[in-house]
């Protein structure tokens, strides 16, 4: 597979269950070397560094390509020692006050959480739980956000307004996005990659687009039919 | 705000369509103007600028497109770009019978002999009237000014009765006329389609406001109120 992720863009991948979608998506900050069966070829350039060169630390990597996951998964822990855990834990010497206000301010969370950034961040609901998962994402200043199926446990009032906080934050970050919601890819990304599974080879890629164009009028009859619900 | 995005391109969608209305406003415009002095060179121009019309209509359509097939609109939203798509067809053959008559200017020439019927600009007047009141009432989601836009097409259908009654009396009086004649009768028509057509967009702003299709009926008022 041969696949650019532009820059400040929200690029999404579709496909089928098991197709290999988030295994790809695993693959942009080295999150399938924790597999022990993982094998790698080819490459992952980031402004042309290969992530897999021998001389690369998959734990730097993290900290410029971050990761939202599919159920929010916040911390124990207050809501603002959770925004706080990545820069502490990075030996960040600013003012922390000003990074959790700004992180959480960029994931638009701080109105609703700003008096009580001491209380427990399992006190929120799901929607602000996984906003606050970005704004922990966002406060090691990553340049990548990748996000795997991140409205699969919202209700759809949450889901819109993590794809609007999407659009927003894809002004300054890359997002790569893994969805089984082929409506939301069609509405949040601006680029789309449809990968499929076959008898014979799993997680190669079908097509890759403008998602307008994708959506509207797909080049491969493989893309049609899955977009159309025909497929299988 | 949630989905501000889509709103925002709702929004410019709305501002594209209000641009092509005044495209065709001034084709319309110049089309009769054209007409009225014999001015073969702004007769010209109307024809030639018609392609620009056509381009922003289908231009408006693929946008249309890639909203509904990327943002799944619902209700109010998807009799929006419903309405939006409709509108746009509507404006873009009001430009055609503008691009008509330039082609019938053309065809009659500078021959001035036989004068204008005076219906022909009132109702010239009365079409760019509907028009801009019908695209003020889909920015206003305004269905009683839909509903004066409606009923407005009244008046030139008794403008073109008239006209097209006086045209066959002139030409049964004096044969020497019977051509540029037949060429006013094709005018008066076309002014005729372009009101229909600005009914046909008042139509469709009163499904967009109300999701209901036809002429809007208030609720009936209670007494002394």
């Amino acid at each position: 597979m041969d696949l650019d992720v532009a820059r400040h863009r929200i690029t999404s991948i579709i496909g089928p269950s098991g197709c290999g979608k988030s295994t790809l998506l695993r693959c942009f900050n080295r999150m399938n070397d924790l597999i022990p069966s993982a094998r790698v070829e080819g490459q992952v350039l980031f402004d042309g560094l290969d992530l897999y060169g021998h001389d690369v630390d998959p734990t730097e990597i993290r900290y410029e390509i971050g990761m939202v996951f599919q159920r929010p998964n916040p911390f124990p822990k207050s809501i603002y020692d959770n925004v706080a855990f990545g820069p502490r834990i990075n030996g960040f010497q600013g003012d922390i006050d000003e990074i959790v206000e700004k992180s959480l301010v960029r994931a638009a969370l701080w109105d609703e959480v700003k008096d009580r950034l001491k209380s427990s961040a399992l006190s929120l609901s799901g929607g602000q739980q996984q906003r606050l998962c970005i704004a922990r994402a966002l406060a090691v200043e990553p340049r990548v956000i990748l996000m795997d199926e991140p409205c699969s446990a919202l209700d759809p009032i949450a889901t819109l307004a993590i794809e609007e906080l999407m659009r927003e934050l894809s002004e300054d970050y890359s997002i790569i996005i893994v969805t089984h919601n082929m409506q939301q890819a069609a509405r949040v990304s601006h680029y789309t990659a449809f990968l499929m599974v076959e008898e014979t080879r799993v997680g190669f890629l079908v097509e890759f687009g403008e998602s307008r164009q994708l959506f509207t009028n797909p080049e491969d009859e493989r893309t049609e039919a899955y977009i159309t619900g025909r497929f299988g | 705000m949630v989905r501000a995005d889509f709103d925002r391109s709702l929004e410019e969608l709305q501002g594209d369509l209000v641009g092509l209305g005044e495209m065709v406003e001034k084709a319309i415009l110049k089309s009769m103007d054209a007409f009225e002095r014999r001015d073969l060179t702004g007769a010209y121009e109307v024809i030639t600028e018609d392609d620009q019309i056509n381009e922003k209509r289908f231009e408006l359509e693929e946008k249309c497109i890639d909203l509904i097939a990327t943002q799944q609109p619902l209700a109010v939203d998807l009799r929006t770009l419903l309405a939006v798509l409709h509108i746009a067809v509507e404006l873009e053959r009001m430009g055609d019978y503008a691009e008509g008559i330039g082609k019938i200017c053309m065809i009659i020439g500078d021959d001035e002999s036989v004068p204008t019927p005076l219906q022909l600009p009132r109702m010239a007047e009365k079409g760019v009237a509907m028009l801009r009141g019908s695209l003020k009432s889909l920015v206003e989601r305004d269905k009683d000014l839909a509903n004066d836009v409606w009923d407005s097409d009244d008046e030139v259908d008794s403008l073109y009765d008239e006209v097209c009654h006086q045209i066959f009396l002139d030409m049964g009086e004096n044969p020497k006329v019977i051509e540029a004649s037949t060429h006013f009768l094709w005018v008066a028509h076309d002014l005729e389609r372009i009101a229909d057509r600005a009914t046909n967009i008042a139509e469709r702003v009163i499904f967009m406001v109300t999701g209901k299709v036809g002429r809007y009926t208030p609720p009936n008022k209670v007494d002394g109120v």
